[in-house]
């Protein structure tokens, strides 16, 4: 049974890939220690390719929270998510690794529900799903709504994932579970997040879901196109044949 | 085993099943021929049913909107405060 002194030993490392989000970050930041000041957690902050913007917030972030609770690293440019969660891992000296946006997507107060339910289960990985009750999406029209809904199904129909959002990239992980499925991972975007939950549950991997919602600010800016489509049916295939 | 593997072996049983049905004529010949074609719509009209229940129970949450205002304002004035240039964006 989990008990105080377990969560005290715990130590949760939160890695935030950002890429032109300077002011974002800092607000992320400060979200994060309001939801989780009683845990002991440190922010990786895989910075884009500017450093002029992001460094300067992030050094004025360690005035605020502490060196060694808010850590910068270089991410690799135009390099994939693997790359870049495989280059924060490495500083992440904690046992557990949370990996969320840094667009404010997704919202650290979610932080307190993953840790709980983790603790509560045991579990190996917990994922945010938007797709349940108490969770939600905002800012999504009809047809990307049914875009999404119909992706859903197929992948569920198909590969039996054992998460009910696979696209989804607000999740917490065990820290050698996190390294043992970024090496068995090859994809890019969005299909890697579905193959590292999929791959998950093929290893046997305990998974449990916590409902988030998720305001997206961003889509009002991209489409869905053909190619987008295109690009998910091939990993929906990829995945049938390799997991 | 790969899930691929999984589906054509559900397959194989489901034509194994398909091809005994048309050798024993247990129903007549002509429907037979046309099981797979019914299995496929109903498929898909499953597909399509799950398809807009989930379109109807899709869960939005237009507050979130207003709490992330509200959240974004109280982070501005706490990291200004604080010495966290947060002017621009």
């Amino acid at each position: 049974m989990p008990t105080a002194s377990d969560a005290e030993k715990n130590k949760y490392s939160i890695i935030v890939p950002t890429y032109n989000e300077r002011l974002n970050i800092a607000l992320i930041v400060y979200l994060i220690f309001k939801h989780l000041g009683d845990f002991n957690v440190k922010v990786i902050v895989m910075g884009d390719g500017s450093p002029d913007g992001t460094q300067d917030i992030v050094k004025q972030l360690q005035q605020v929270y502490g060196e060694d609770r808010v850590l910068l690293r270089a991410r690799p440019k135009k390099l994939g998510l693997g790359t870049a969660y495989l280059h924060g891992l490495k500083h992440a000296s904690g046992n557990f690794v949370v990996i969320m946006d840094a667009d404010l997507s997704h919202h650290p107060k979610y932080l307190p529900s993953f840790i709980k339910k983790q603790t509560e289960t045991g579990a190996s990985i917990v994922t945010g799903t938007r797709y349940v009750n108490g969770g939600g999406v905002h800012g999504w029209n009809l047809m990307r709504k049914l875009t999404s809904r119909g992706a859903n199904v197929l992948a569920q129909t198909l590969l039996q994932p054992g998460a009910s959002d696979l696209a989804g990239s607000f999740r917490l992980y065990k820290k050698y579970v996190l390294e043992d499925l970024i090496h068995s991972c090859v994809s890019k975007g969005y299909v890697f997040q579905m193959e590292m939950i999929v791959r998950a549950s093929r290893k046997g991997y305990h998974i449990e879901e916590v409902p988030i919602t998720f305001v997206d600010r961003v889509y009002g800016s991209s489409k869905l196109g053909g190619s987008e489509i295109v690009e998910y049916l091939k990993g929906l295939v990829y995945l049938l044949f390799t997991t | 085993m790969k899930h691929i593997v999984k589906i054509i072996a559900l397959l194989v049983a489901i034509s194994s099943v398909w091809i005994g049905l048309l050798q024993a004529s247990i129903i007549p010949r002509s429907n037979t021929w046309l099981l797979p074609i019914y299995l496929i719509i109903i498929l898909g009209c499953y597909g399509l049913l799950m398809v807009g229940i989930g379109l109807i129970q899709f869960r939005t949450c237009p507050h979130e909107v207003i709490l992330l205002q509200q959240d974004v304002i109280e982070a501005k004035e706490f990291l200004k405060a604080k010495g966290v240039d947060v002017g621009s964006d």
